[in-house]
């Protein structure tokens, strides 16, 4: 598309402002992280390691992370289960309210999430009594299988329904079927879903107050605790930078997904 | 064998048992641990406590309701959250626009998935590493802000309800640029050539074209932008300083009077089903 010089700049500027908004707090982490100073006042008055070298010894962060590590792993499975059979559903047939439940699975996402924190604590501490690490898993995947669901339906949509009818009129069944033709299409999408889903699980904090039983910390809940914490704060600066160069793995494993596609 | 085999044949030939097969489950989970615990919640806003033990008395009132609508204070901080919701999803949508405009059209082809990865990165840093980021840098005096400003002669403004806006709107920016870059990506080119072949400036272009087609793409971004803030207390909480919004309510009251809190809870939720069924035409629901 042809632009005016003056539009040109307007774009690259917004597109410079935008990612220095992004990435410049995100560096600053990073840096306090090395930061002598305990409180972090900027500029940085001298630099040292010996705030990750203890970080890596914290038994409450190592806890913190196992547990969250185990919680969004078995969250992510059940979305990827439920998720992909209601998007199949959803995108293949056409049924009497299948609008309706299109919405129902919008909103886990689109009600804040301090509704649904509370409206599960009511029901998990009056009928089962009290919280666990269960209970978190049941609340993570309750908006996991959102985001699942999302990625796998829109695959649906885009691929048709033309591929998956020429291998049955060459006689496949819907077995075999789904096993050579539909889900080679939708690996992609499972993948990112999952990647996306796994995200979400390990970040959440808000679901997670209202679902974790006592003790049961996830790692973002560790983080809320710690924050004021004045003798902690090193400690959190550094998990908090930790997780900020850590988060390059996924983004590196879902462009070398998008890659591929774009090879084939 | 002759179980699953006869199973598969009844599956094959029964459309409506192969759609029920495939729904069963996540229904269940959707309807009956997230629905239900909706319903039961909200059947709790219209039920007595203890002001003592703090315990549910389950007798019908309206009570919990009437405080909510005839206190002022909660009104205000309904408009409150209201406002900031607002603020956070037009200068999300403005810093958006023209991003995902630039990412989609502007740049080349190579880089596009560069510039996807820079803006996706912040989402998988840690929300509250991101608030916390924020924090610091709000810091009155010795914060990264006060810093940056002081030799122009400002002052960091410290925690409040810029804070608040500011970080939330840095918390869910991605969440905007994301679904209008998917939208303005699908656009045909054919189109644009159209609308220039026709005389058409690029501004013009892009406010009766580009805008009206990817309409839906920004109000699915908006519905992010738009049902975190308003759901939100941690942030608040972080950046706020005395300032509040309903989260802050909800969570207040959760474990002293839950029937009151459920009933403030039920503000957010109908003010977002309202906007979810107002925007539910313009197809925005199939770009999240």
């Amino acid at each position: 598309m042809k632009l005016s010089t003056p539009a040109k700049l307007f774009l690259w500027t917004v597109m410079g402002f935008g990612l220095a908004f992004i990435y410049v707090p995100l560096i600053l982490v990073v840096i306090n992280s090395f930061n002598t100073n305990t409180s972090f006042a900027w500029p940085p008055t001298g630099f040292t390691t010996s705030w990750w070298s203890k970080a890596a010894v914290n038994e409450g962060v190592r806890e913190a992370i196992g547990r969250s590590l185990f919680v969004a792993t078995i969250a992510t499975l059940i979305a990827l289960v439920l998720g992909s059979l209601a998007a199949a559903a959803i995108a293949r047939y056409k049924f009497f309210g299948r609008d309706a439940i299109s919405l129902l699975f919008v909103l886990p996402i689109a009600l804040p999430g301090i509704v649904t924190g509370i409206a599960l604590n009511n029901v998990f501490t009056n009928f089962l009594g009290e919280l666990t690490i269960f209970t978190i898993i049941v609340g993570h995947a309750t908006f996991c299988i959102v985001v699942v669901f999302n990625n796998v339906a829109a695959r649906y949509r885009r691929m048709g329904s033309t591929l998956e009818e020429a291998s049955m009129d060459l006689g496949a069944n819907r077995v075999t079927t789904f096993r050579l033709v539909t889900f080679p299409l939708l690996r992609n999408a499972l993948i990112a879903g999952g990647l996306l889903a796994f995200g979400l699980s390990f970040d959440e904090i808000i679901v997670t107050t209202f679902t974790a039983g006592a003790g049961q910390n996830t790692l973002p809940i560790w983080i809320f605790q710690n924050l004021f914490r004045p003798n902690q704060a090193p400690i959190v600066n550094v998990v908090a930078a930790a997780l900020v160069i850590i988060s390059i793995v996924p983004i590196y494993l879902s462009q070398r997904l998008t890659q591929e596609k774009s090879d084939k | 064998m002759t179980i699953t085999t006869s199973a598969r044949r009844y599956l094959h030939r029964n459309v409506r048992a192969r759609i029920s097969a495939l729904l069963a489950l996540p229904l269940f989970w959707l309807v009956v641990i997230y629905i239900g615990s909706l319903a039961a919640l909200f059947i709790t806003s219209i039920w007595k406590i203890d002001t003592f033990t703090s315990k549910v008395i389950r007798e019908f009132t309206l009570q919990n309701f009437i405080d909510v609508f005839t206190d002022r204070a909660y009104f205000n901080v309904t408009i409150r959250t209201l406002f900031v919701a607002i603020c956070v999803t037009l200068i999300c949508a403005t810093i958006a626009i023209p991003m995902a405009f630039f990412m989609a059209r502007i740049a080349r082809p190579r880089s596009r998935p560069i510039l996807i990865a820079l803006v996706i990165t912040p989402l998988w840093a840690s929300y509250l590493v991101k608030i916390y980021a924020w924090r610091t840098m709000f810091y009155p005096e010795t914060g990264f802000i006060n810093w940056l400003i002081s030799p122009l002669g400002g002052s960091s403004p410290g925690f409040g309800i810029l804070a608040v806006i500011i970080g939330l709107t840095y918390l869910w920016l991605p969440y905007m640029v994301l679904p209008i870059y998917a939208g303005m990506e699908k656009l045909p080119d054919s189109v644009i050539d159209a609308s220039s072949d026709l005389g058409a400036k690029s501004g013009r272009t892009f406010f009766n074209i580009i805008l009206p087609i990817t309409w839906p793409s920004i109000i699915a971004g908006s519905i992010f932008t738009f049902s975190l803030s308003m759901g939100d207390y941690i942030t608040v909480q972080i950046l706020g300083g005395t300032f509040q919004m309903l989260g802050n309510v909800v969570y207040q009251n959760f474990s002293l009077n839950l029937p009151f809190a459920s009933a403030v809870a039920l503000i957010p939720v109908i003010i977002m089903m309202v906007y979810l069924g107002s925007v539910r035409k313009t197809g925005a629901l199939d770009n999240l």
